[in-house]
C-alpha cells in the first residue's frame, strides 16, 4: 500500500498562503479570481450608478463630469482588473493540471505578475481621490481629450490611468510568456498537440495574441504619456502629430483583446459541452485550429473601430471584409458545439446552464457583430448604444457567463467542496434574464440614435432606458446568490470526490484539491484523444488503478 | 493490490529541462518586445510621410558620419559576442571573458557615442514630431543597449563564482540573443532615421 502518497496524510495548508508571495499556480489562480471579483464589485457598483443616472432623461443623479469619470473607470476596471485577472486565474488553475505539469514554467515570475494586479488596481482606484478626479476620456483614452490636464498637477487622473494600464501590460506580458512556455514545454508524456484539451489550445491562442498585440498599446500609451507630461506632440496636429495614430495603436491591441477574452471562453464551452452531453467534442481538430485562424484574422480588423475617424475608403472596405471573415472560424466552433449537443444525454447542471445561456448570447452578439462590420451600418450606429449593446452581449452575455460556468465546474476540483445547485440555478436565471433585459434595449436605442457616454437624453428614449436599468439592477442582485454560494460552499459545502461530474481529463485524475505539485513525479502517460465520452477508451495508462486508488483514499478520508 | 502510481518513471534532468524553459521563455519575450519597436517604427513612418514640415525650423537634417561609426562598432560587437560564445564552447573560460569584456566595451562606446551625438544636437524632445520620434526611438533603443551591457556584467560576474559556470550558461545564451536583437533593431533604426532623410 503506497496510498500515503496522497495528500490525505499531508498537513492542511494554512489559509494565510492566499495573502503571501506564494509560487504555487493553484494558489495564484485562486488569488487572481478572488481579487478579480473584489474589483468586479467596484466596477459593478459604478455600472449601477450609470444605470441609475440613465433611468430618467435628466442628468439628476451625479454631476456630468463625475459621470464621465464613472463610465471611464467602469470600463477600465471591468477589463483590466476583472476580466483579464479572472481569466489569468483560470489559466493558472487549469493549464498545469490539464497538461500534467507540476507548476508553471516560471513560478516566481507568475507570482510577480499576480502581485502587480493589486498594485495597479490600488493606483487606479486611488485616482478617484486626486484633485480633478479620475480619467474621464472613456476607456479608450483618445487624444485630444486624454492629453488635457486643466489643473496642471503632475499627479492627475489621466496620468495614473496610463501608468496603471502600462503596469497591467507588464503583468499580462509576464503571464503570457509563462503560459505559452508552459504549454509548449511541460505537457505530460504522450500528450501530443492534438491530444491537448481545447482550453489549452484557446489559452495558447489568446496568450499569443497578448504577446503580439499588447506591446503596440504599450508603445502608444508611452507616447500618450509623453504628450501629457513632457510636452511632445505625437498626437497633437498643431505640432505635426496625428490623433488617429493613437487610435491605430489602441485598437491594434484592444480589438484582439476581445479575442483574448472570448477565446478561453470558447475553450470552456468546448470542455463543458462534452461533459454534460456525454459525447466527444464534435470536430476537435477544427475547433483547435479555428482558434489560430481567429488569431490571424483578429490582428487585421482593428480599423473597423474607427471607420468614422477619416480613414480612406479602400481601408474601410478591406477591414470590413476581414471582419466578416472572422465569422467563418467562429461559425465552425458554434457548429461544432451544436454537433456535440445534438442527440447527447444533456444534464442541465449549473455549469451547463451557464454554457447554454452564454452560447445563446454569443450567437446574438455575433449577428450584431456582422451588422457592425458593415461600413454603412457602422457609420449610422457609430458611438451609439448599439455598439454598447453588442459589446456587452459579447463580454457579459457570453464571456462572463462562460467564466461563471467554469467556476461552478472546476470549483469542486480546486476547493474540494461542491457548490450548491439551487443557488447556482437561481444565479443563472437572474444573470440570463438580467443580462438580456439590460443589453437588448440598447440595440433599439442605438438604432434610434441615442449616443453613448451622455448622462441626459431626449425623453423619447426613456422607455428602453428604464427597461435597461431594471435589467442592470437585476444583474446587480444576481451576484448575491453567487457570492453566498461561493462563501458558504467553500466553508461547509459537501466534500467533493475527485471526479464529481464524471468528466474525462488529467485534472480529474488528481485528488480534490490537488497536492501542491499536482502529479509530482508520477505524471500519467496519455494514450488517447481528449473527450472520449462513451467510447470506453482510457485516457491514460493505468487509468483504472489510478481511479481505484483515488476512491480508496477518499473513503479512508471520510471514515476518519 | 495495485497502487496509485506504481510505475516509477526515469528520474528526469529537472534542472536541464528548466534551463530550456528559460531560453524558450526569453525567445517568446523577445518576439513580443520586437512588436513595440515595430509600433514605434510604423508610427515614425506614418508621421514622417504625412508631415508638411518634417524638420523643425533651423534644422536641415541629421549628421550621419558619427552614427555610422557607432553602427560599425555595434555591428562588430555582435561578432565579438559570437567569438566569446565560441571560446566558451571550446572550454576556454578566459577567452570567453576576454571577448565578453570586449563586447561590453564596444557596447559602452556605442552608448558614449550616442550621448555625444545627443548633446551636440540643436533640437530637443519637444521640437515637433521630428524631435519627438528621434529621441523616442534612439532613447528606447539606447535603454536596450544599456540593459544588454548590464546583463553582460551580470554574466561576467557569474562566471567567477566557482561551480556556477554551468548555471550561467543559459544566461549567456539569452544575453547573446538579446544583443543580436538590439543590433538588428539598430540597423533598421539607422536606415529609417539617418539613411531615409528626404521624404
Amino acid at each position: 500500500m503506497t496510498l500515503a502518497t496522497f495528500p490525505a496524510s499531508e498537513p492542511k495548508p494554512s489559509w494565510t498562503r492566499y495573502f503571501s508571495f506564494n509560487t504555487d499556480a493553484k494558489v495564484i489562480g485562486i488569488q487572481y479570481i478572488v481579487l478579480a471579483f473584489f474589483f468586479f464589485l467596484i466596477g459593478g457598483l459604478l455600472a449601477m450608478i450609470i444605470r441609475g443616472e440613465l433611468i430618467t432623461p435628466e442628468a439628476d443623479l451625479v454631476d456630468r463630469t463625475v459621470y464621465n469619470g464613472i463610465y471611464t473607470m467602469h470600463g477600465t476596471i471591468m477589463l483590466f482588473l476583472f476580466i483579464f485577472p479572472v481569466l489569468n486565474g483560470l489559466n493558472n488553475l487549469l493549464i498545469p493540471t490539464m497538461i500534467g505539469a507540476p507548476d508553471m514554467a516560471f513560478p516566481r515570475l507568475n507570482a510577480v505578475a499576480f502581485w502587480l494586479v493589486p498594485i495597479f488596481g490600488t493606483l487606479l482606484i486611488a485616482s478617484f481621490f486626486v484633485p480633478g478626479g479620475p480619467a474621464y476620456s472613456g476607456w479608450w483614452s483618445y487624444p485630444p481629450v486624454s492629453v488635457q490636464n486643466p489643473l496642471g498637477h503632475l499627479v492627475n487622473g489621466q496620468g495614473m490611468w496610463l501608468t496603471a494600464v502600462a503596469l497591467s501590460g507588464v503583468s499580462s506580458i509576464m503571464g503570457a510568456v509563462n503560459f505559452v512556455t508552459t504549454i509548449i514545454r511541460m505537457r505530460a508524456p504522450g500528450m501530443t498537440w492534438f491530444r491537448m484539451p481545447v482550453f489549452c489550445w484557446t489559452a495558447l491562442a489568446a496568450q499569443s495574441l497578448q504577446l503580439i498585440g499588447l506591446p503596440a498599446l504599450t508603445g502608444g500609451a508611452i507616447m500618450l504619456l509623453f504628450d501629457l507630461v513632457a510636452g511632445t506632440t505625437f498626437y497633437d496636429p498643431s505640432g505635426g502629430g496625428d490623433p488617429v495614430l493613437y487610435q491605430h495603436f489602441f485598437w491594434f491591441y484592444s480589438h484582439p483583446a476581445v479575442y483574448v477574452i472570448i477565446l478561453p471562453v470558447f475553450g470552456i464551452f468546448s470542455e463543458l459541452f462534452p461533459v454534460y452531453a456525454r459525447k466527444p467534442l464534435f470536430g476537435y481538430v477544427y475547433v483547435s485550429l479555428a482558434s489560430f485562424i481567429i488569431v490571424g484574422l483578429g490582428l487585421i480588423v482593428w480599423v473597423h473601430h474607427f471607420f468614422t475617424s477619416g480613414v480612406p475608403q479602400w481601408m474601410r472596405n478591406l477591414f470590413m471584409v476581414n471582419t466578416m471573415l472572422i465569422s467563418v472560424p467562429t461559425g465552425v466552433k458554434v457548429f461544432a458545439w451544436l454537433g456535440t449537443l445534438w442527440r447527447g444525454k444533456i444534464r442541465l447542471t449549473t455549469p451547463m446552464l451557464f454554457c447554454l445561456g452564454g452560447l445563446f448570447n454569443f450567437v446574438f452578439a455575433g449577428i450584431t457583430g456582422v451588422m457592425l462590420a458593415t461600413v454603412p451600418v457602422d457609420i449610422h450606429v457609430s458611438n451609439t448604444y448599439f455598439v454598447v449593446g453588442h459589446f456587452h452581449y459579447v463580454i457579459y452575455g457570453a464571456a462572463v457567463m462562460g467564466i461563471f460556468a467554469a467556476i461552478y465546474h472546476w470549483f469542486p476540483k480546486f476547493i474540494g467542496r461542491m457548490p450548491y445547485e439551487g443557488l447556482g440555478k437561481l444565479h443563472f436565471l437572474l444573470t440570463f434574464i438580467g443580462a438580456n433585459l439590460n443589453f437588448l434595449p440598447m440595440h433599439p436605442l442605438g438604432l434610434m440614435g441615442m449616443p453613448r457616454r451622455v448622462s441626459s437624453y431626449d425623453p423619447e428614449f426613456a422607455f428602453w432606458n428604464v427597461l435597461a436599468s431594471l435589467g442592470a439592477f437585476l444583474l446587480g442582485v444576481s451576484i448575491i446568490p453567487f457570492l453566498l454560494n461561493m462563501i458558504s460552499s467553500w466553508i461547509r459545502g459537501p466534500k467533493s470526490t475527485h471526479n464529481p461530474w464524471n468528466a474525462i481529463g488529467l485534472e480529474w485524475l488528481l485528488p480534490s484539491p490537488p497536492a501542491e505539485d499536482n502529479f509530482g513525479e508520477h505524471v500519467p502517460v496519455v494514450i488517447s484523444k481528449p473527450y472520449g465520452y462513451g467510447l470506453g477508451k482510457p485516457l491514460v495508462e493505468h487509468q483504472a488503478e489510478i481511479e481505484q486508488a483515488l476512491t480508496a483514499a477518499e473513503l479512508q478520508e471520510s471514515s476518519r | 493490490m495495485t497502487t496509485a502510481y506504481p510505475t516509477p518513471t526515469e528520474p528526469k534532468e529537472h534542472t536541464a529541462e528548466h534551463e530550456k524553459h528559460n531560453l524558450t521563455g526569453f525567445i517568446i519575450f523577445l518576439c513580443s518586445e520586437s512588436v513595440i519597436f515595430l509600433a514605434f517604427f510604423s508610427g515614425y513612418a506614418l508621421l514622417k510621410t504625412s508631415a508638411l514640415d518634417w524638420l523643425p525650423a533651423g534644422v536641415d537634417g541629421l549628421e550621419w558620419q558619427m552614427p555610422l561609426i557607432n553602427s560599425v562598432v555595434l555591428v562588430s560587437s555582435s561578432g565579438t559576442i559570437y567569438l566569446a560564445e565560441r571560446a566558451k564552447a571550446r572550454g576556454s573560460i578566459w577567452g570567453f571573458r576576454g571577448f565578453w569584456l570586449l563586447t561590453m566595451a564596444l557596447g559602452s562606446y556605442f552608448l558614449y557615442g550616442q550621448a555625444v551625438e545627443w548633446s551636440g544636437l540643436e533640437f530637443g524632445f519637444t521640437s515637433g514630431t521630428f524631435g519627438g520620434t528621434f529621441y523616442l526611438l534612439t532613447g528606447f533603443h539606447g535603454l536596450h543597449v544599456a540593459t544588454g551591457v548590464g546583463l553582460m556584467t551580470l554574466m561576467l560576474i557569474k562566471s567567477f563564482i566557482p561551480g556556477n559556470y554551468d548555471g550561467g550558461e543559459q544566461g549567456v545564451e539569452a544575453t547573446s540573443l538579446f544583443w543580436h536583437f538590439v543590433d538588428v533593431i539598430w540597423i533598421i533604426l539607422f536606415l529609417l532615421i539617418y539613411v531615409w532623410q528626404r521624404s
